[in-house]
């Protein structure tokens, strides 16, 4: 594979072109926004927790394929879960995209397709965004 | 300062194949054996083998730092260095009563005018006239301005086809307008602004006029006397010199008036212990050891440029961009922003259901340099209605061949990403 096919494998380009739990969202719905200057990627959030679960996770905006591909990918992979599981999820994710640790073969395949972008590392800021919205957007549902 | 006159040009349309050979890194051959194809010229410019040169022969030969050294080498730093005033002046048409002041860049020469001219010049109640098509360089430096002095900053709006509405620059002229600060060339949509037209109307209200040349030196014979500008700024690195060393063009009096910029070495006349008086202009505002082998080889690549001939590579530049907006546009899918009459090489455009950041980044993997993002003008973009764009940018040593390279990746990456 060359490097190109790497970042862009069929499964980020099948979410980008198909994109999971996407859905346009109202306003007050949104609990967190996330911007990436670079590129100019826009995204929202929609999170719902449920007592100690992530019961859903929505999206939308405006972005390259990583950012859209990305943001489908963690909705898809972390729905349902606990959020203190999620909360540590998130961090070794963005802590794998950063290089700060390995990626985990037992992780969805999902996530492991990530891995290519970290080769392009002006990219690994499209491939997080996503993840650190989600980030924000459980900070502020802990603290209301 | 006399201008030093001009060296001759052959007049001859340019021979681009023997200009390529002036640029070593446009040899080379990236991801994968495929030829470099650079077209992110407005973002800097790549760099003739004289002006890496003129770097090589400063460091080996004769560096020194500048106005303080009483031997061989500080003299000939000071000479060189202080050489390139005149050849900037000459190269921009520089009228006799202006000053050229050396800075980083053009952001460093809009801040330096909005940081000494604008506290003096600018009150409560006063307005500045920028556009909505201004790269953030010339923005936020006034935004900044208009907060801390309680001034309204005004942005002319940008018509459909990428000009600028004048009857609405008309109308923000008043009386208590202080400044007009106007790109000449729009580094997104190409438009080539009447500066000249905005200058006077705007002189006639008693505003002062910044031009943002940094898109329009590299690409046109630009004369500041004929555009009646009161401060000319722009970047050497944009016109194949270094990174580092800009321009501030400033008539005189108005520099004269400025308070210094930044305080300390070289800008002195005297310290006393508890003050100090300022050296005369330029110099109050070259505080500290400046960019020196970057300003000698902007010298070298402003002589580069004088000896090709601006007219020829404008006369070159405006056929090449032509042909690009005609191959891109007729691309399906593919929408080419900026319209206007008269255009630079910024050729901007969308390809619908194709981020700009994909695009680049699988022509990027052809061999292909092209920009992607909001540009530097975010109130552009949203006046486009587009978070981004992509943006190929030509200069004299771009080929068509290299615009056709660019145009079959585009269609593939189409393909690649479902929407071919
Ligand atoms: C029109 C315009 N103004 C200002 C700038 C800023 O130039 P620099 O980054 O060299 O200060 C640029 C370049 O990006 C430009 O295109």
């Amino acid at each position: 594979m060359d490097d190109l096919d790497q970042l862009y494998q069929d499964l980020i380009l099948d979410h980008y072109k198909q994109p999971r739990h996407r859905q346009a969202l109202a306003d007050k719905d949104v609990s967190a926004e996330a911007e990436n200057p670079l590129c100019g990627d826009q995204l929202r959030l929609a999170v719902e927790v449920d007592g100690n679960c992530v019961r859903s996770i929505r999206h939308d905006g405006k972005g390259c394929a990583i950012s859209q591909a990305s943001a489908s990918m963690m909705s898809e992979t972390l729905t349902g879960k606990p959020v203190a599981e999620v909360r540590a999820l998130l961090g070794d994710f963005i802590a794998a995209m950063r290089d700060e640790r390995e990626f985990d073969s037992a992780w969805p395949d999902e996530w492991l397709a990530l891995q290519g972008v970290k080769k392009f590392p002006l990219r690994v800021k499209c491939a997080t965004l996503a993840w650190h919205a989600l980030n924000r957007a459980l900070d502020k549902q802990g603290s209301s | 300062m006399a201008p030093t006159p001009k060296p001759q040009t052959s007049g001859q349309p340019l021979d681009v194949q023997r200009i390529r050979a002036d640029f070593p890194i446009l040899r080379q051959r990236v991801h994968g054996d495929r030829p470099l194809v650079y077209l992110d010229n407005a973002a800097t410019s790549q760099k003739p083998q004289a002006v890496i040169d003129a770097l090589t022969t400063y460091y080996t030969e004769y560096n020194a730092n500048v106005h303080r050294a009483l031997h061989y080498l500080g003299e000939r730093a000071t000479a060189g260095y202080e050489a390139v005033r005149g050849i900037i002046a000459r190269f921009i048409g520089a009228p006799e009563d202006g000053v050229v002041i050396f800075t980083r860049g053009t952001t460093e020469s809009i801040n330096l005018v909005a940081r000494t001219w604008g506290p003096d010049q600018v009150q409560a109640g006063d307005t500045i006239i920028a556009t909505g098509m201004e790269h953030h360089s010339n923005l936020v430096p006034w935004q900044m301005l208009c907060q801390e002095r309680g001034a309204k900053l005004k942005l002319v709006p940008v018509n459909d086809d990428g000009t600028l509405d004048l009857t609405a620059y008309t109308e923000y002229l008043t009386d208590r307008t202080r400044l007009v600060a106007v790109t000449h060339v729009s580094n997104v949509l190409g438009t080539v602004n009447p500066v000249r037209e905005m200058a006077q109307r705007a002189h006639a209200v008693g505003a002062r006029v910044l031009v943002d040349a940094a898109q329009s030196v590299p690409y046109m014979p630009v004369n500041v006397a004929d555009l009646e500008a009161d401060f000319f700024v722009f970047s050497g690195h944009k016109c194949g010199g270094p990174t580092g060393a800009g321009v501030c063009w400033a008539r005189r009096e108005l520099a004269e008036a400025m308070p210094p910029f930044m305080g300390g070495g070289e800008m002195i006349e005297r310290v006393h212990d508890d003050h100090a008086t300022w050296a005369e202009v330029p110099y109050k505002f070259e505080a500290g050891t400046p960019s020196i082998a970057d300003v000698i080889a902007l010298g070298a690549a402003l002589e580069y440029l004088e000896g090709i001939g601006m007219e020829a590579i404008h006369a070159y530049e405006q056929k090449l961009t032509a042909y690009a907006i005609g191959a891109l546009a007729r691309l399906p899918g593919v929408r080419v922003f900026g319209k206007a009459p008269e255009r630079g090489g910024a050729v901007s455009f969308d390809v619908a259901g194709l981020h700009p950041h994909d695009l680049s980044q699988y022509v990027d993997q052809q061999g292909i340099a092209i920009r992607a993002g909001h540009l530097c003008a975010q109130p552009l973009m949203r006046r486009l209605g587009v978070p981004a764009v992509s943006r190929a940018s030509l200069a004299y040593y771009n080929t068509t061949g290299e615009i056709d390279a660019l145009v079959a990746a585009i269609g593939k990456a189409q393909h690649f990403f479902g929407h071919g």
